[in-house]
């Protein structure tokens, strides 16, 4: 079972108390972009086994979007933080690094 | 006019806990930011109850104040009386970034007392409803089996539950199967 801490009301919700939202720190390609970028933005994930970003909304309890970092393969959780950023905080980094050194997403690592 | 009932017109349970539905119970759901003090003066005079602190509620002998969110509160107030306290909590607040909404018509209440009432609870939400973890005055936003509640826990230990009016009878009887006789756990 994945639990995971609201970052906004501080409950440890279980996971049946929340709603995945995918990917995160996706950038929007919408009207005026090419179609090579417009699908991206659509259609291409990452599917990484280790280190994932992700949204999760606490959607039974304060109703916040939150971010969360978690490991695919082993369910551990390294952190969660504000929606209202576009990078994982430097804080939640250096947590992964302890933990998984020379991780890398997309263009973090 | 024609006399108000509410969705399950008192319905009863007794089994290792008590169910029962409270009847129609005002509620305003205020939305805002809950550090102004323009906003928890207007609360505190619609309720009598100061601003509780994040997942505790506040009663007092004309209403009270559930938190809900970081940025919501629910308003208790008599139902005879949501419209004038209404109209005054919105005219307080007209100047801020604030939502009032009169939702009493579109909630259930519930209580659930007895011994067991806990571990009634704790088999259908992902809650630590322990002694140690849950206390009277504490309130928490989450899920019944399939459909969202809130409930608190009253200073004689035992909860009222809110959920949508429109699961009332799910909820109803979520609470009586998990209160049958002959169902204590006993792990709590």
């Amino acid at each position: 079972m994945l639990i995971l801490e609201c970052p906004y009301c501080g409950v440890l919700a279980d996971e049946t108390e929340l709603t995945p939202g995918g990917e995160a720190h996706l950038k929007r390609f919408g009207p005026g972009s090419s179609d090579e970028a417009f699908h991206g933005y659509l259609f291409e994930r990452e599917n990484p086994r280790g280190v994932h970003f992700e949204r999760w909304r606490h959607s039974y309890g304060c109703g916040k979007w939150f971010h969360a970092a978690r490991a695919t393969d082993t369910l551990e959780v390294f952190g969660t933080y504000s929606a209202q950023v576009f990078d994982p905080p430097e804080e939640i980094r250096k947590k992964i690094t302890a933990k998984r050194p020379g991780w890398t997403w997309k263009d973090l690592s | 006019m024609s006399k108000v009932i509410s969705v399950l017109n008192q319905a009863r349970f007794h089994g290792i806990a008590d169910v029962t539905e409270l009847g129609v119970q005002g509620m305003i759901s205020l939305r805002g930011d809950l550090s102004s003090a323009r906003l928890k003066t207007a609360a505190r005079t619609a309720t009598g109850a100061t601003v509780p602190e994040p997942h505790r509620v506040t009663i007092s002998d004309q209403g009270g104040l559930c938190w809900m969110a970081p940025d919501e509160l629910l308003v208790l107030v008599p139902y005879a009386e949501v419209s004038t306290r209404l109209t005054k909590l919105q005219d307080a607040l007209a100047k801020d970034h604030a939502l009032a909404v009169d939702v009493s018509d579109a909630r259930a209440v519930f209580q659930l007392g007895g011994p067991h009432a806990r571990e009634v609870l704790a088999k259908l939400s992902p809650v630590d409803l322990s002694a140690r973890a849950f206390t009277p005055g504490m309130l928490r936003r989450t899920r019944l089996a399939q459909v969202a509640a809130a409930f608190w826990m009253t200073q004689d230990e035992a909860f009222r539950i809110v959920c949508f009016r429109s699961v009332a009878q799910y909820v109803f009887d979520l609470l009586s199967i998990a209160a049958q006789d002959g169902s204590e756990v006993d792990a709590l």
